[in-house]
């Protein structure tokens, strides 16, 4: 659990480069980030920033804690491993639109702690 | 194919701006999103930094755009005001401002290439002997890695299927566990049934893999000459053209049976030089 006072970034990824996640969780998933007031940062793809080994996939997993609403825990685990960039598994949350609901996703993103399954 | 996003945006509604409204907003994030940009709503707590990039920030700035520059010198940043303009209007404004800087983008190239889980991988190097197309390489610590994924072939997992502990993800792919859900103790299973594989391949490198990996499992353990490596081999492209687990066109486009073998005894050697410095 993270402490109260760290509130997690968040990190949404759009799947723009072959579109694996819902349309439709993915729309809900940034109007709601986009109707809130917080400060938040999205991606066009995490696999291709993998693929190129962006940095700034190391910037994002040495910033403390993180929500990243993408896709499968183990597959973005790794994705950002394979870029030399390891997250902290504990500091990390990772909301699967690929298989929550719209308002799971939403709710997880939501809540102020950090939830690592 | 990989290229640099060139450009890093902002979406500033702080002071001396004015909210863009969540519609808008929203429309906005999606074209931009969708064309391939990283946008960082701006707040306290945004994680992106532009690193190298130009960072364009944009905002509802009711009149001329503020001039800024990047206290530490590195980052190029260019503000434009985007009053009045409709998420289509603003792409093409980001687009304009982007020129000539190359960058990926949606339906160009598709980011395909296998991830590894190393928390399942045991190192058996029975994937890079598998790859036809030097995907795969060897850290100087023995260690299996993905060196060139840009030659990894879009949409083929195949290499997946090689893998006896389910460690490869190819997070674009439709099912599981290939795409990264979790692995049960059924999938692990069905991946010992795996399609015969090694034929393409033409004989007998599982095996001498097998003698030098105990953590590689084995399921071929006949001897094979030329002959009916070959004619194995046109089995197995049947069978994985069948089952439509290879694309139709990477099986149309492998090299000639005696470029694989060259290409495979490569791998192999490759693959035994890891296994032997590891055992050594």
């Amino acid at each position: 659990m993270s402490s109260p006072a760290e509130t997690p970034r968040i990190l949404y990824c759009r799947c723009a480069y072959a579109q694996v996640v819902p349309q439709e969780t993915k729309d809900a998933v940034l109007r709601h980030l986009s109707e809130g007031g917080a400060a938040f940062d999205s991606v066009a793809d995490l696999c291709e920033m993998s693929a190129r080994r962006d940095p700034r996939l190391k910037t994002i997993a040495a910033g403390g804690p993180l929500k990243i609403a993408a896709c499968h825990r183990r597959a973005v685990q790794w994705l950002f491993h394979s870029a030399e960039a390891p997250l902290n598994g504990e500091s990390v949350d990772i909301v699967n639109m690929r298989t929550l609901s719209p308002a799971e996703a939403c709710a997880r993103l939501d809540a102020p702690d950090i939830s690592p399954t | 194919m990989a290229l640099s996003p060139g450009v890093h945006i902002l979406l500033y509604e702080g002071s001396g701006a004015s909210p863009l409204g969540s519609e808008r907003r929203f429309g906005i994030l999606t074209s931009l999103l969708d064309l391939g940009y990283s946008v960082s709503r701006t707040g306290i707590g945004a994680c992106l930094s532009p690193e190298e990039d130009t960072l364009l920030v944009l905002g509802d700035f009711g009149g001329a755009a503020p001039v800024l520059e990047d206290a530490g010198g590195k980052v190029q940043i260019t503000a434009k005001n985007i009053a009045g303009l409709d998420a289509v209007a603003v792409s093409s404004l980001v687009e304009g401002e982007r020129g000539e800087k190359p960058m990926n983008q949606p339906g160009r190239w598709k980011p395909w290439f296998p991830v590894i889980d190393y928390s399942r991988c045991t190192n058996c190097m029975q994937c890079l002997s598998f790859c036809l197309f030097d995907v795969y390489g060897v850290s100087k610590e023995g260690k299996l890695q993905v060196q060139n994924n840009d030659n990894c072939k879009t949409n083929c997992p195949a290499c997946s299927r090689v893998c006896p502990e389910v460690a490869i993800m190819f997070p674009k792919y439709s099912g599981g566990p290939i795409n990264g859900e979790p692995v049960s103790d059924a999938d692990v299973n069905r991946e010992k049934m795996k399609v015969d594989i090694s034929a393409l391949l033409g004989g007998d490198i599982y095996n001498r893999l097998r003698e030098r990996s105990e953590a590689a499992k084995s399921r071929f353990s006949k001897e094979r000459d030329s002959g009916k490596a070959l004619a194995e081999r046109k089995k197995c492209l049947t069978k994985l053209a069948s089952d439509g687990f290879i694309p139709a066109d990477v099986l149309e486009n492998l090299p000639s049976p005696e470029e694989i073998q060259r290409r495979a005894a490569d791998a192999a050697a490759k693959a035994q030089a890891a296994l032997a410095a590891a055992g050594a």
